[in-house]
């Protein structure tokens, strides 16, 4: 595991001595009633995984998300952590070529695995198409969905081109196409609170019609 | 998120033994809603048996001219499966009504039947909960309870059955498979396998510990128009309010199941019976005896007008 930076140290310092303040001053009003058992330590699990195209071999406590051992182990900070609870999309990532919220699955669970993250796509230098449109159309303003903005909007666009049903269809026997009312619903799990939908679907379009 | 262990279980029988043998463990197969309840501590299991490679993961056709559909199946491969979409319509609407695109890619088939409730005060762990904590009591009882059931509900509890993909399969009369630890399988009726509350709402479904899914049988096709029709707050990614799985043929008469309204998918084959002389009859039928509150009384009327949406759309 690479070494933790001084600045994420210190911040970590600092948050640590918060949150212990912050106990010792509620204490006497959550004291007994709410106290917990803390749970018995688990042993580390291996897990072996390829994450863009590299080996990875990790050890983990088997409540690590894949989403925190993506950010936290192997430092791949791009896919972000929004809701934790697979509500916001913040933290998808492709697994053996389909979507998935990394928050709602375990990395052990991950053995063998082809992990794809946002920054596996594309790099500053060569950018993935999808990545080219988000920006030509401005298909965001914070850009803290942004990564799993654009890591869904390149497998709705695969799942439509697979056929993958959608509540919009009207004929479920037919083909799906990269209309923007399809391609709305596809992305209904990827929440962008600065609202750059319209944007996002233009981008997605551009992207959808240079591939038709 | 509590501390646990976990393996990766090789055979089935296997599985059902570990999952048997302590109480404290669960099966884990997408991990979509265990996980999201492990973290705020409403599940905790102190041991997981991680199900994937026990090859529950096709659809086949069955003797009988159905499917045998694995317990292991995404929702995702369910919906767009070729003849599900075919001649199962109204499974593959219901699916993609449910959740998000990156959801139904890891959730199977058994885990949505298994999904918990999404009431408010299930997910509150400072709230009084029977389900969450036997015997603590009914928060949503008197609260907030505009999401909430209105019939099959009791004193103990008032919470719903959240999913799509079970009403639809309520509507096919689905039939759910297991295995438990001494290899003896059974076959439950899906209008058995969810459990009214009672007083028992701890309990959502009629399996017992360590008895392990492994697929969800449908008979042969009814023929006829499908329809699952989804009233929601939001047009995509919200839970329904009220919805509507229907099989409606020529002549009028058909299978209709509720959503969002009970403890399980609410069908009531005497109101089947009524679908010719239109939806008020129907609901009357199947609603008669319902408990909602001030909140969600709203349900029934509504319930009512999905259904009207629905047969006005079978005739065109």
């Amino acid at each position: 595991m690479p070494e933790t930076s001084e600045l994420e140290l210190s911040r970590r310092g600092v948050l640590t001595a918060g949150a212990a303040t912050a106990a010792l001053v509620a204490a006497p009003v959550s004291a007994a009633p709410m106290a917990i058992a803390p749970s018995p330590p688990t042993p580390a699990m291996q897990v072996r995984f390829k994450v863009n195209g590299e080996r990875r071999e990790l050890s983990l406590d088997p409540r690590t998300t894949l989403l925190d051992a993506l950010r936290e182990h192997l430092h791949l900070t791009g896919t972000k952590k929004g809701c934790d609870h697979g509500q916001c999309g913040a933290c998808t990532v492709m697994v053996d070529g389909v979507r998935i919220n990394s928050c709602l699955s375990l990395a052990v669970m991950h053995e063998g695995d082809e992990i794809t993250t946002i920054e596996g796509l594309g790099t500053p230098d060569k950018l993935h198409p999808m990545q080219a449109a988000f920006v030509k159309h401005d298909g965001y303003q914070c850009g803290y969905c942004t990564p799993g903005q654009i890591c869904s909007a390149v497998a709705v666009l695969d799942e439509i081109k697979r056929g993958v049903p959608s509540h919009v269809q009207g004929d479920l026997t037919a083909k799906p196409t990269a209309t923007n009312v399809e391609m709305r619903e596809r992305m209904s799990g990827n929440i962008c609170r600065c609202g750059a939908y319209s944007n996002i679907a233009e981008a997605m379009a551009e992207v959808a019609g240079a591939k038709a | 998120m509590r501390a646990f262990t976990y393996e990766r279980a090789k055979d089935a029988s296997a599985a059902a033994r570990a999952v048997t043998a302590n109480p404290a463990a669960k099966f884990i197969a997408g991990g979509t809603n265990l996980l999201d309840l492990m973290k705020i501590e409403v599940e905790t299991p102190t041991h997981l048996v991680d199900v994937q490679d026990l090859g529950f993961d096709k659809i086949e056709a069955t003797r009988e001219g159905g499917l045998r559909i694995g317990a292991l199946v995404t929702n995702t491969n369910l919906a767009a499966e070729e003849r599900v979409r075919r001649d199962y319509g109204v499974l593959t609407r219901a699916i993609v009504a449910g959740a998000s695109g990156q959801l139904r890619n890891k959730a199977s088939t058994a885990g949505n039947l298994l999904q918990r409730t999404r009431c408010p005060y299930f997910y509150d762990t400072n709230m009084a909960c029977n389900k969450r904590k036997p015997g603590s009591g009914c928060a949503a009882i008197g609260g907030y309870s505009r999401q909430l059931g209105v019939i099959g509900v009791s004193d103990s509890c008032i919470a719903t059955f959240p999913g799509d993909m079970a009403v639809a399969m309520r509507v096919l009369d689905a039939v759910v498979e297991t295995v438990d630890a001494t290899g003896q399988r059974r076959s439950i009726p899906i209008a058995d396998f969810h459990r009214l509350w009672g007083d028992k709402p701890e309990q959502d479904t009629v399996l017992k510990q360590g008895e392990l899914i492994t697929a969800v049988t449908l008979p042969k096709p009814l023929g006829g128009k499908h329809f699952y029709e989804k009233v929601r707050d939001r047009a995509s990614y919200a839970y329904a309010l009220v919805s509507v799985a229907a099989v409606i043929q020529p002549d009028g008469t058909g299978r209709v199941a509720f959503g969002g309204v009970a403890p399980r998918p609410w069908r009531v084959e005497a109101a089947d019976a009524l679908l010719p002389r239109g939806a008020a009859a129907v609901t009357a039928r199947a609603f008669q005896g319902a408990t909602p509150t001030k909140d969600n009384a709203f349900k029934l009327p509504l319930a009512t007008r999905a259904l009207a949406s629905v047969l006005a759309e079978a005739k065109a």
